[in-house]
This record gives C-alpha cells, structure tokens and sequence, in this order.
C-alpha cells in the first residue's frame, strides 16, 4: 500500500490539556489553523514559527491560558473582548520596529468579531496591517453560557433567544462578517468550515501569505451550545456546506463580482458560467443538519419557520451572486 | 545644548514622547489634547521620529494597540483625555495588571454630561484604581519632564506599571509658555532603551501573556501591582535625584510653598498651584500665616510625605477639581488614609472647585480661607464645599 | 511506536513547573497546559484496529485535543492520557478502524 505523506505538518502549536469540552469544534479549528499558519511561514520566510497570536476573550481563550499553564506554543496575547485586532495592530507595529519577519494571527469568537469587536476588526483592516482575523464562529457567546450573537442563525435556540408562545428562538437572520470585511477591499476574505479541514487549511494559508491584512470565517461546532451529540461535530459541519447552510468562499481585494465559490459536496450540482458559479440545486435539506441539534428541535413542530429560514439562506447565496435551490425533505 | 523656546504643553508632551523615542504609537484625536497626536505625525512625517504611528479609530483601540506593542517589549506612547480616557478604562486595568510600562499624557478634562471641553481632573482622578502610576504637571516644563520621568519610573524593572502625566486643559495644553528642551543625548542616557525581561512577543521564546488566573492566583497577582506600586515610591525619588543631576529641574513628591509656620496649608495639583501660590504671596503680606502644597504624584499615593506635610498645619485646605458623589474630593479620601491613625493631626476640610473649566479666583479662594479660618478658631465648619458656584441659578 | 510530539513539554513542566507568581501573571513554559491528564474526563474510548487503518489521515487531523499523533509508519497514536472519548476520530473514520467503547477504570 502507497501512504501518503500526513496532509499537513506534525509540529503542534496547541497542546492537549486544555479545558475546552469534548468534541470542541472550535479546538479543533486553532489546531489546524496554527498548523497551516506555521506552514504558510516556512514557506514564505523560512521560519514555521514566524508567527504570533492575540486572542479575544471567549471560550478558546478560558480553555487555553490558565494561569500558570497555557496551551499555547506560539507567543500569544490576550487583551480583552473587543480588541483582539486592535491588540494585534500593535504587536504587528512593534515587529515592524524590531524587525521580525512574520505574519500575526488575531483570533476570535464570533461574539468579539461580530459584535463587540466590529469596530476594533474594521480599524485593523481599513489600516491594512499585516494580520490574520480568524473568526471562529460557534454561533452564539458561549463563554458566558451561550447567548445569541449576531451571527446566530434565525431559528436557533440560545439562552438569549429561547422558543416561546411569541418566539420562534432567535429572530434576526445571520449576519455575515465575512461580507463586511470583504467590503474594506483587503486583499482576502474566506469562509471555511471544520467540515472541509483540507479547504479551511488552504485558506489559512493562503490567508497567511498574502502581504497585509486576511479574514477568514471559520464555521465551527460547539456540542454544548448546539445540543449536538460529541461525536457529530465534524459531521455537522460538513452537513452545514452540504445543505447550503453555510457557503464557502473567497474574495479578494472587494471584488464582489468575482466571488470565488467552492463546490458544497453532497451530491449538490453546480453550475458554472464563464468558470463562475452561478446556480447551486442542493440534494439534501437543510434539515438534515438542523435535527442533529438540539437547539433547532423545536423548529421541526414549525416547518414555515424552518422555510422562512430557507428563504434567509437563498438571500444570502443571492448575495454571493448564486441562485440555489433547496429542497424540502422527502415526506 | 537644550533649546529654550516657547510653546503649548501639547507640544512639550510631544517633545517629550520625540525624545523619549518610543517605537509604537497609537492615539486618537480628543479636545484638548489633539495637537499631541497631530505634532508627533509631524515629528513622524519629517522623519524626525523614527516610530510607527497607529492612527487609530477609537482610544479603546489606541489603549489596545500600546498594551499589544508594549507587550511585544517595545516602548510605547500615547496621548488623550476626558471621554477618551474613559473609553480605555477597562484597558487601563489591564495594562497595568499586565506589567506593562506604557506612557500617556492626559489633557485633564472634565467628563460628560454635560458635555464640556473645559478643564478639570475628573477624567484621570476617575482612574485612580487602576493600578497607574499618575503625575500631575504645574507648567508645560513640567508636563515634558514628568513625561521624561514617568518612563524612567515605569519601566523601572521594581516597578513596570503604566503611568499617565496630568496637565490642564487650555489652561496648559493650549497656552504658550517658556519650555527648554532637554538635550537628546542627555535623555538617551537617561532613559536608556527598553528591553524588558519579563513581556516580549518572540517566536523563539513563546510565552503567554494575558491569562486567566482563578481565585488561587489572582489576588497573588494582583499584589504584585500593589508592591510595584509601594516600590515605585523610592524608584521615583531615585528618577527625580537623577533628573535633577542631569537637567538641573528638581521635583518632589510633594512641593512645598511657604509652609514654614503655616496655619493653614492649601494643597492642590497641577495649575491650579501656581494661583495658589500667589494667593498664599498676597496673604502672606496681610500677614496671614498660610502656606502651599502641590502634589505632582499622585499614583503612588505620597503617604509619608503627606504625614510629614501635615505635622507642619493646624488646617490642611484641599482644592480639588473632582467629585467622588456623596463623599467629597478624591484627595479627601486620599490624606484621610495617610492621616486617620495618627496621633496628632490637622483639621482636613475639602473644597470642590474649578470644575469644567471654571475660573478658581482669588475671592473663590477668599471663600475657602473663610471656612478654614472658623474650623482654626474651633467653630463650625462643613467639611466638603462646593466653591464658586452660581447659586443664584440654582 | 513513536513518542508523544508533546513528551518534551511534559518533562519540562514536570521540572520547570511552579506556581510561583509572575509579573503579568505571564505564563512562561510553553504547552504546559499538558501537565492537565483530561483523559480523566473520558466515558467513551477510542479502540483502534490497526489492520483496518489505511491512514487516511483523518482522526489525527480532526481530534480536538490533539490526543492523536502518527507512529514511524504513519499510523494513529491514541493518546489516553489527552483523550476526553468525543468520539469524533470513531466517527469520522472511514474504515471503522475506531470503535468507542465505554472506558472501565
Ligand atoms: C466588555 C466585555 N463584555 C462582556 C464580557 C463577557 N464575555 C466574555 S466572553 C463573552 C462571549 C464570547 O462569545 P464569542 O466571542 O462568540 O466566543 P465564544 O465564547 O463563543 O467562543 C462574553 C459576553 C467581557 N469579557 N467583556
Ligand atoms: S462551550 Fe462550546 S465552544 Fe466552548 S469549549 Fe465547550 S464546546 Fe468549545
Ligand atoms: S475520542 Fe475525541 S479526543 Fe479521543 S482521540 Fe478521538 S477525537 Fe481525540
Ligand atoms: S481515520 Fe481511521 S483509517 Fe484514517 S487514519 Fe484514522 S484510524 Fe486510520
Ligand atoms: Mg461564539
């Protein structure tokens, strides 16, 4: 048997004893994403540990720096919230000064990007400093015992947004950060997920490359704010992209109309015009993701819910310039 | 050779960042103390300050980007006042909790509502608890070498704390006086540069900064920031010893004013202690025995000069531009701690006074002097006034 | 079979380890998060069934912790002392080579 090379490297940069809960989808998307880091450096300066971190507070940064241990084996800054990227700028000027080779990675929930740290991640990007934003998106605050976010999605259940005799759960639909920073026209924007672990390494490192500032929003499970079972993390993930839940794609320097959309898998079929894709027909319902959580079970006692948020995810391929069918599940 | 010149306390504290020679900066524009931001672009334009300029959009993200640099191990400064400072309040925290040695100037400011651009020390007194380092400039000489000396202290290894110097608004920022410019190469010397031990942001020596310490570490952690604190006390003796040997300015903790055989002593900081001390001038020809102190630090709070101070009055008058609600002035609270348990102490009344930028007259002071003259002679006294105000809009 | 990638940091944290307050609370030795054996957490664990494994690659690439790491031969390392039992690396395992069994301590 002919066996290939490990896919990526084996140094490790986020070491095992921390205190993130079993099956952390988010965990498992710092690994990788320090990993590609590190190649990305050694490819373009020789170094693999040319890099450095500054972290939002959330759950990666709790799990991850508890004094006097840390998981960390990269120089690693956490501030506070809202200014991971501001904290970054800094730590980027000061390299400049001493001048260190190398790229900074600025990391954080989706609470401390979509929300709290907006401002402090558009000043960043605006500036052009030469830094790494990764969004890793569980989808609500889950530190502080899962409260919705911006980027919570429409339906789902938080303590913030729970289903009652007037709510169907959060009401809002998702907002997408990555189109935001992809308006700073900066030199590359990605969606990824932890369902397609070879994309989203691809994406960090091209991420990595580019010279000035990256954003990249990575889609990953939390089985304690989702209700999901451990084992399914991976797979809902991957369930996400294969029903159009959640699209991967890449844009560089603002231009909207050359979105570069990566196949969803699943059986979907994509068509393209001109190499661009234009129009996706989806194979399986979005319920098939849906009903492998806990906080979209009660959606399924209201199917018009579950179709208005079908209609939320056919506005937003919309705007990525896709027609998508969805199908409803077969009776 | 030092250049004496003329020029705004915004402009010193610009000098004094250019000779200070720090290699980040970040700061956003706030009345009125943007002509800081807006003459270090110059100095940084010109090439004649070799340093990365962090134009940032917010003071939140100002404050952010001088704890992520300082935490990278380079020097770092900074400039804002009033709602800028408070935006960074939650970052002042954690500077200092961090042991890192930043710079700010402070343009004191009154804080909104209403709003108001005008002077008074709310805005840095309001920070009192975090852990900064705090001095208070009469002149705009001072607001440039107390800028000088606040790096000595802060980087000293004893100490790494952040630190903040406090110079009036208007009054000081945007007033012209007579400045001289230190020679560079004598501040070279003095400072020296900044290579910290203790925080740095290199690959080759990973090390995370920033943790989270539960209930078993963090009241360690944060006593280390009260014994930096206790031991800035003798490292800022030590940096005013040294200044004065090397620029020929003499400062202390606290400054005195014809306090010999004084009464009563007016305490105070900042400007407000130079109308202070020609208050005390044209008392004195009345032959009334009162006298003047400025405190210039502020963080640490100077307790034994302040015992020391108060053996010399019966009535020590303090004339503060801030409120802490339904208790009195912060430097009420302050020399109450340095005096409560002495044996032998003076009548300590409190005024509350100049605030968003109203003018402290001589009959302001006049009323002042009234009140402590009754507590002297045993009468009645209330022991936090509010002086100066329009009572007749009330 | 190959050492733990993390067996350096164990031994250091093992030597170096104190709890000694630092300026900033900084923590100095890297990876030391490893003297934390979170396989204790575990009520499901992970049996592997080398004859089945084409390493594909996929547990070691998935495994939140990491409690996996390759042999000499490129083979998944189960490391119980990191592994919280999500089962994660059983189930995304395309040959079955991984089967979750409940953990009898
Ligand atoms: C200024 C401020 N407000 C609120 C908090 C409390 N807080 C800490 S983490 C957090 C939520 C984090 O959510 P997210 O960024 O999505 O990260 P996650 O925990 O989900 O990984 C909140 C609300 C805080 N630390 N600071
Ligand atoms: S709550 Fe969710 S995101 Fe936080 S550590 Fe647990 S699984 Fe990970
Ligand atoms: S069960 Fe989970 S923690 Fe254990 S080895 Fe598999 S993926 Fe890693
Ligand atoms: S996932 Fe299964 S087949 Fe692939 S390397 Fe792991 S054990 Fe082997
Ligand atoms: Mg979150």
């Amino acid at each position: 048997m002919v066996v290939r090379k490990p896919p990526i490297t084996t140094r490790e940069y986020w070491a095992p004893g921390h205190a993130a809960c079993a099956g952390c989808g988010c965990a498992t998307a710092l690994k990788l994403a320090t990993k590609a880091f590190s190649e990305a450096m050694e490819e373009k300066y020789g170094d693999p540990n040319a890099f450095a971190i500054a972290q939002a507070t959330g759950c990666m940064e709790v799990v991850s720096a508890v004094f006097p241990y840390t998981a960390w084996k990269v120089p690693w800054v956490h501030v506070a919230f809202e200014n991971a990227a501001a904290a970054a700028s800094g730590i980027e000027a000061a390299w400049k000064k001493k001048g260190l080779k190398g790229k900074i990675l600025a990391i954080g929930g989706d609470g401390g990007t979509a929300d709290i740290g907006l401002q402090a991640l558009s000043g960043m990007l605006e500036r052009r400093h030469n830094v790494v934003y990764l969004m890793y998106d569980n989808e609500a605050y889950m530190n502080t015992g899962i409260q919705r976010s911006s980027s919570t999605p429409y339906g789902a259940w938080t303590t913030t947004s729970p289903p009652g005799k007037y709510s169907i759960g959060e009401d809002k639909p998702k907002k997408w950060v990555a189109l935001i920073a992809a308006a700073h026209q900066i030199p590359y924007v990605a969606t990824a997920s932890i369902g397609n672990p070879f994309d989203f390494v691809r994406k960090m490192k091209k991420a990595a490359k580019v010279d000035g500032p990256a954003f990249v929003q990575v889609h990953c499970t939390c089985p304690t704010g989702w209700k999901s079972p451990l084992e399914k993390g991976v797979e809902i993930a991957r369930l996400a992209i294969e029903t159009g839940v959640w699209p991967l794609f890449e844009i560089e320097n603002g231009d909207f109309h050359n979105i570069k959309i990566q196949s969803p898998g699943g059986g979907a079929k994509v068509k393209r015009e001109g190499g661009k894709v234009v129009a996706i027909e989806f194979k399986k319902p979005i319920e098939e993701y849906l009903k492998l959580q806990g906080r979209f079970k009660h959606l399924f006692k209201q199917p018009e819910a579950i179709d208005q948020l079908r209609e939320q995810i056919k506005a937003m391929w919309k705007v990525l310039g896709v027609e998508v069918t969805l199908p409803k599940p077969e009776e | 050779m030092p250049i004496r010149t003329v020029m705004k306390a915004n402009e010193a504290a610009a000098w004094a960042a250019k000779l200070a020679k720090p290699k980040v900066i970040a700061a956003f524009p706030i009345t009125p103390s943007t002509l800081v931001p807006e003459k270090i672009s110059e100095f940084v334009a010109n090439g004649e300050l070799d340093a990365e300029f962090i134009k940032v959009e917010s003071e939140h993200s100002a404050i952010s980007a001088c704890v992520g640099a300082s935490a990278a191990g380079v020097r770092t400064f900074t400039a804002t006042a009033s709602q800028g400072l408070a935006l960074m309040h939650e970052v002042l925290f954690i500077a200092a909790g961090m042991r890192l040695p930043i710079v700010m100037a402070i343009g004191n400011r009154s804080l909104s509502a209403p709003i108001n651009i005008w002077n008074d020390w709310q805005d840095s007194i309001s920070e009192r608890d975090t852990g900064w380092l705090q001095f208070y400039a009469e002149n705009n000489q001072e607001a440039l070498d107390l800028i000088l000396i606040a790096y000595k202290v802060a980087e000293d290894e004893r100490v790494l704390l952040p630190a903040m110097v406090g110079f009036d608004a208007f009054i000081l920022t945007h007033t012209v006086e007579p400045v001289e410019i230190p020679d560079q190469e004598l501040v070279d010397e003095f400072l020296g540069e900044y290579e910290p031990k203790h925080a740095y942001v290199d690959p080759k020596r990973p090390i995370t900064q920033g943790t989270l310490a539960f209930p078993a570490h963090y009241m360690e952690a944060r006593y280390t920031v009260w014994e930096a604190n206790e031991n800035a006390r003798k490292v800022i003796d030590e940096a005013f010893a040294e200044f004065e040997k090397k620029f020929g300015r003499k400062y202390q903790k606290i400054e005195e004013y014809r306090t010999d055989d004084a009464e009563i002593i007016f305490v105070t900081m900042g400007s407000l202690a130079g109308t202070v001390k020609e208050y005390v001038d044209h008392l004195r020809e009345k032959g009334i025995k009162v006298g003047a102190a400025k405190l210039t630090v502020y963080r640490p709070f100077p307790i034994e000069e302040v015992r020391a101070l108060a053996k010399k009055a019966k009535v020590l008058a303090l004339l503060e531009k801030n409120v802490t609600f339904s208790v009195g002035g912060a430097l009420f609270q302050d020399f109450s701690r340095a005096l409560i348990n002495e044996k032998e102490k003076p009548i300590i009344i409190d005024y509350i006074l100049g605030l968003g930028g109203r003018d402290v007259t001589f009959q302001n002071l006049d009323e002042a002097l009234a009140i402590a003259q009754k507590a002297l002679n045993g009468e009645e006294f209330e022991e936090v006034n509010w002086i100066g105000l329009r009572k007749e809009i009330l | 079979m190959a050492e733990s990638p993390f067996k350096a940091d164990i031994e250091r944290v093992q030597k170096e380890y104190s709890e000694k307050m630092t300026p900033g609370a900084i923590a100095y030795i890297p990876g030391s998060s490893v003297i934390n054996k979170t396989g204790s957490w575990r009520v499901f664990m992970p049996e592997f069934y080398r004859d089945k494994c084409v390493r594909c690659y996929l547990c070691y690439i998935y495994c939140p912790e990491p409690a996996i790491y390759l042999d000499e031969e490129n083979y998944p390392v189960f490391d119980y002392d990191y592994c919280k039992g999500c089962g994660i690396c059983a189930n995304e395992c395309p040959t079955d080579a991984i089967v979750m069994v409940r953990e009898t301590k």
